[in-house]
């Protein structure tokens, strides 16, 4: 396509490799003024490095970009910010402990004399943008006091505050809740009517129909076309975006829950700085049931966790399994007791990442007399169990017990990870955020082992900040807010408005 | 009874001194995001350049700055290694900890006849010269110059950290430097600046031990002083004026061994020397887990990654 | 790839250019300051390995930096940093004399008790500073410094006390001859075994002239067991797994906080048994006044980084540094430069492992100057130039 004024911004022939790997091979993309752009992908499409090259983080290696039909070279992010480009990046990128305000001019300060910040003429520049797009932000709150919706909204207003024309939002729908998307919607199409264009990355195809004009499709870094939004529909979006008909519904029947396996009673848990996170919560698991926890990140769900797990001690209150307390122990005596987690960063909490994938595997049964006796340990024994590991579960590269686990991909990690608490047969398997990052195959597989858990009798506990995905894989839907179950429902007798309310504090309907 | 307690007071603003300006050095480059172990190594090449330069010149104040000149040079090998390499910034600063002391006694060896310590060099003024006060009972309140040069430059510190923009920009960089990168700081430039002000800092922190305290280098003017200024790093919880007020406290326990070790007191001198660096490790028991680090501290920033 | 490439890519590269550009960095500094630094290079040559009693003195001062080069690099290798090692060093050498003097067993009791009390006064400083970073939270490196300090001063106090001063002298009193550790240490001074070493020259002066002792001998089965424990055992890949990820190894069931006490101890235990064997194996056999630090630790972190933690590879590692040290002082008898150029060069060293980008960046200049040359050989042999590469 020619470079034509029509548009905010072209891209056109970008080439970007990381050593071997080509994370963008040769993608156009092309970006009509004041519309709202989508561009979807699978985790690891390369829409991000895309988006990363418009704003001058990256470079690439190859191609132009044009804006305005005029030929741009973008080496920084200041000169993207010059240019007119603002970008909201998936992970905030906002001091925690700075002021909304601070935040906002960080870069661009607002100065008396010699370097010297003028705060009260600094906040009434960000209360008069705050003014003009009515955003509810209040410009001296702490980023670390506020919600994750007026957080996002700060970082619109850093682009706004440097003038940008083009606005780039990436993921911009992971964190919030239906009504939050809903009201973030109304924000975009309230900056296109004000002259602004938006990019929105995204692999949520929902969004996408709901908010966008067009959508272009990048697959493991192939630009697949771009389809007019009107014109098309979801599953038609998913196969362009994964290359093969996809079941877009998880497959599983009725559940046939047994006997309580996890009964909480009362727990309350503080976090390091001395909050109470979960408060007095309350809930009963039952073998052969899943159990999906609704809500948005921050109400407590890593603190339940972390409860369970006896990472941190609670303050007080009971966790039975079984009908064995366990609560203020070891996690040694929570794994004894046949508890399996799935953590939420697999590279924080679930796996040695310098560690061999065999070294990995056994990192809860180094201990077991099958792997050496006494005080030795005998690498070829773990070899041998790995290898049968690697095969039952299909994780890549086959051989690979030797490799370092820091060197196989994010689905494969999730895979090892997945394996280890599934060979120990575990009466409740917590799944924290078992999908994230993943792309559609590796998720599909997830849930299928989540359901043939259940299957088994396991109790099983889903926590997840996708609300599709705890109301497609669960049998029962519990709402946590401000670390308390707000509401139960059976699968299929709640929809997606109700949930979205009590995730956000108010009263089911 | 009242003289004790002024001769306290004078001796604890004079042993603090030091370690308030190595103290500011770590909190300037901490609050960018780079630990700064070495600080003890920059104090003691600062120590050796102030006596050195200041027995040549006859003037102390060139010492003074050369003392800052030379630690800023050092600190600049460990912005080199920590935020141009993303090197180990814990080895880097031991590396730093090896290195100087050699190159001090190098130094000194080379320019003084084979002597590990300096012949005597003259000192920085007095702030009411030699005999302020002298036959009063405040004679002892008539401290170095340093000492109020440490708390002017505390006060500067605190002024730039939190009322000018260069300020904001440093606490954003040790905070979050992928934000501070996404509105076009340079991070890199921001991290070399305080880790080399941060030995020009530790510099002046020697030169105020060895041309003001005493007036000479010896191999052990700088005896773990560094250290203990980070240690009042963590319990000054990084502000320029918490640094300063837990120096005067370990400055204090100095005072204490030394008039303790004066009187006829029974407890031995070598046991009272430990009393400062006991004090450092119940100190940091008490205090370390209340206290916030910048969160970027100590990880080396690659532009790209998050 | 070519040699020189797949060497920068190897496993001892780092090493090698630490040690070359310390060695460069020094010449510089030499010559900066007007002395000849080949001749400086060459006395410190002939200083170490110029007549076997040198060798043998290498190998004696080799003994305390291996062990607590391997002290620092098992810490290391489970995420401690263990800068401590010269206040456990100080503690091993101060126990053992308080023992060794007050305590006088057949040999065979008296010298494991004498080295076993060293082992618990390192590991009992090294544990206090494991105990503090798992219970406080407080970074292994200050409170080690702080705790450096405090094993000086109570050394020095020892030293001063009226139960153990050697009275006109600034040492302690001498531990009993049953604590000796010297090979042939009896024999050597027989008349049978004088006349015998009267024969053979080389070996009177390496027994006779100089202190050998078994320390060596031991150190070397101490970098050899920690090497098998970190790889081959239980306690090992618990260690390494909380060292690499402490919070996936307190997820799994491992015990962070007793792992990092351990860890500690048996580090500070290592460093303790380099003070133990220093009393036992060398003359004077006690503990003298302290006016600064000796060293032995920081040395011995050198060690370490230069074997890139790898308990065998301290063993090499000890006897260069050991080396560079005992030559060292012959610089300055024979051309006059202060010995402290070694602390430079070892700072320089220990600097240049520090970076870890150094030798792939170096490799890939090699690899790119091949490509370059290799194209403009097509260009010459008439085929097409290769795409150029951006």
């Amino acid at each position: 396509m020619e470079a034509s004024p029509e548009y905010a911004v072209q891209m056109h022939g970008i080439l970007k490799t990381f050593g071997v790997f080509t994370a963008l091979d040769r993608v156009d993309l092309d970006v009509k003024k004041q519309t709202v752009h989508a561009i979807l992908g699978e985790n690891g499409a390369g829409k991000t490095t895309l988006m990363n090259i418009l704003y001058g983080l990256y470079q690439a290696d190859e191609g132009e970009i044009f804006m305005g039909g005029q030929k741009v070279n973008i080496t920084n992010p200041t000169e993207a910010i010059k240019l007119g480009i603002g970008m909201v990046h998936q992970h905030f990128m906002l001091v925690e402990n700075f002021t909304v305000t601070e935040n906002i001019i960080l870069g661009d300060e607002v100065c008396s004399a010699a370097g010297v910040l003028d705060m009260a003429k600094a906040r009434k520049e960000v209360m008069d943008l705050v003014e003009e797009y009515g955003f509810d932000v209040d410009p001296d709150a702490k980023i670390q006091d506020i919600t994750v919706g007026m957080q996002q909204r700060v970082e619109i207003l850093k682009a706004l505050y440097r003038g940008a024309e083009v606005l780039i939002l990436d993921e911009p729908t992971a964190v919030l809740t239906p009504q939050e998307i809903e009201k973030l919607i109304e924000i975009m199409h309230d900056l296109i009517s004000k002259g602004k264009t938006i990019i929105i990355i995204t692999h949520k195809l929902k969004e996408i129909m709901q908010s966008a004009d067009e959508c272009s499709i990048i697959r493991r870094g192939v630009y697949m076309g771009t389809v007019d939004v009107h014109q098309t529909n979801e599953t038609e979006l998913a196969s362009k975006m994964v290359g093969r008909n996809v079941n877009l519904t998880v497959d599983k029947t009725p559940a046939h829950p047994g006997e309580t396996v996890l009964a909480i009673r009362d727990l309350t848990v503080k976090d390091e700085r001395g909050i109470e996170q979960v408060r007095s919560l309350n809930l009963d698991i039952h073998a052969g049931e899943i159990v999906g926890i609704a809500g948005i990140d921050g109400n407590g769900q890593q603190e339940l966790v972390d409860a369970i797990t006896n990472i941190v001690k609670a303050e007080s209150g009971s966790i039975k399994i079984n009908g064995e307390e366990i609560v203020n122990t070891t996690p040694r005596n929570t794994f004894l007791h046949k508890i399996a987690t799935i953590p939420s960063d697999r590279h924080r909490w679930g796996l040695v990442l310098p560690f061999s994938v065999s070294e990995n595997t056994v990192l809860e049964r180094h201990a077991d007399d099958e792997f050496g006796p006494g005080l030795t340990l005998d690498y070829g024994k773990m070899r041998e169990y790995t290898t049968q590991l690697i095969k039952d579960f299909d994780i890549r590269p086959a051989g690979s017990e030797d490799e370092r686990m820091s060197g196989l991909s994010g689905g494969n990690q999730q895979k090892a990870i997945i394996a280890r608490m599934v060979t120990a047969a575990p009466n409740l398997l917590i799944a924290f955020q078992p999908t994230r990052g993943l792309d559609v195959g590796a998720i599909e597989f997830v849930h299928k082992t989540l359901i043939a858990e259940r299957d088994r009798g396991a109790a099983i506990l889903l926590i997840s900040f996708e609300l599709d995905e705890v109301m497609d894989v669960s049998d029962t839907i519990a709402v946590i807010y401000h670390g308390q179950i707000t509401g139960t429902f059976a699968q299929g007798t709640v929809d997606e408005n109700q949930l979205g309310l009590l995730m956000a504090g108010g009263e089911a309907k | 009874m009242f003289a004790n307690l002024i001769l306290l007071i004078g001796i604890t603003l004079m042993y603090s001194t030091p370690l308030i300006f190595g103290a500011l050095g770590g909190v300037i480059s901490e609050r960018s995001g780079v630990t700064n172990i070495g600080i003890e190594g920059m104090m003691v090449i600062g120590a050796v350049a102030a006596a050195t330069a200041s027995y040549f010149t006859g003037n102390p104040w060139i010492g003074f700055l050369a003392a800052g000149a030379c630690g800023a040079l050092v600190a600049l090998l460990h912005a080199v290694a920590s935020v141009s390499f993303a090197a180990d910034q814990t080895i880097s600063g031991v590396a730093i900890n090896m290195l100087a002391p050699g190159l001090a006694l190098f130094a000194c060896r080379r320019f003084f006849d084979g002597a590990a310590m300096t012949p005597i060099a003259p000192k920085l003024p007095k702030i009411l010269g030699e005999s302020g006060l002298a036959g009063t009972a405040f004679a002892n309140l008539n401290v170095n110059v340093t000492t109020v040069l440490a708390l002017v430059f505390t006060v500067i510190m605190w002024f730039v950290l939190y009322k000018t923009k260069w300020g904001l920009r440093v606490r954003a960089v040790g905070e979050h430097p992928a934000a501070a990168d996404t509105l076009g700081i340079d991070v890199y430039k921001v991290r070399y600046c305080c880790v080399i002000l941060s030995g020009m800092l530790a510099g002046f922190g020697g030169a105020s031990m060895t041309i003001a305290i005493i007036a000479q280098f010896t191999q052990t003017a700088i005896s773990g002083h560094g250290f203990i200024a980070m240690a009042a790093v963590i319990f000054g919880k990084w502000t320029p004026f918490g640094a300063y007020g837990a120096c005067l406290l370990f400055g204090f326990t100095q005072a204490l061994v030394i008039m303790l070790g004066g009187g006829d007191f029974v407890v031995p001198s070598q046991i009272l020397s430990m009393l400062p660096y006991a004090m450092t490790i119940i100190v940091l028991i008490l205090f370390v887990g209340r206290s916030v680090a910048p969160k970027a501290d100590g990880v080396p920033y690659v532009k790209g990654s998050r | 790839m070519s040699k020189l490439e797949k060497f920068l890519r190897g496993r001892f590269a780092a090493a090698v250019v630490a040690v070359l550009v310390g060695f460069a960095i020094s010449a510089i500094v030499l010559a900066a300051a007007g002395y000849n630094p080949i001749g400086s290079f060459a006395a410190l040559f002939n200083g170490a390995f110029g007549r076997p009693k040198y060798i043998a003195n290498v190998i004696i001062k080799a003994t305390p930096i291996l062990l607590t080069g391997v002290s620092v690099a098992f810490a290391f290798k489970t995420g401690l940093f263990n800068i401590g090692a010269e206040g456990q060093y100080i503690l091993g050498t101060t126990l053992a004399t308080i023992v060794g003097v007050k305590l006088n067993l057949p040999m065979p009791l008296q010298v494991p008790i004498v080295l076993a009390s060293g082992i618990i006064g390192g590991a009992a400083l090294g544990a206090f500073v494991g105990w503090l970073k798992a219970h406080f939270g407080i970074h292994e490196v200050i409170t080690s410094i702080m705790c450096n300090w405090i094993a000086f001063y109570l050394c020095n106090f020892v030293v001063m006390s009226d139960a153990f001063h050697k009275p006109n002298s600034t040492s302690a009193l001498q531990v009993n001859g049953s604590s000796y550790t010297m090979i042939l240490g009896n024999w050597k001074k027989s008349p049978d075994g004088k006349a015998f070493l009267k024969g053979i020259p080389w070996l009177r002066e390496i027994v006779a002239k100089t202190d050998l002792n078994y320390g060596f001998i031991i150190a070397v089965i101490v970098a050899i067991l920690i090497s098998v424990v970190l790889t081959r055992t239980k306690l090992g890949y618990e260690l390494r797994a909380v060292g690499f990820n402490r919070d996936a190894a307190r997820f799994s069931g491992i015990s962070v906080e007793r792992n990092i006490v351990l860890s500690m101890l048996i580090a500070g235990a290592i460093s303790g048994l380099a003070g133990a064997l220093t009393i036992t194996g060398i003359s004077p056999h006690t503990i003298t006044l302290l006016a600064a630090m000796e060293s032995y630790g920081f040395n011995g972190m050198s060690v370490a980084f230069i074997a890139a933690c790898s308990p065998l590879g301290c063993i090499p590692a000890s006897i260069l540094f050991a080396s560079l040290i005992y030559g060292g002082m012959s610089v300055q008898q024979v051309m006059g430069a202060p010995s402290d150029i070694i602390n430079i060069m070892i700072g320089t060293i220990v600097f240049f492992t520090a970076l870890p980008g150094v030798t792939p960046m170096l490799a890939d200049m090699v690899a790119k100057k091949r490509k370059e040359q290799e194209s403009i050989k097509v260009s010459k042999d008439g085929t097409p130039l290769p795409e150029k590469e951006v």
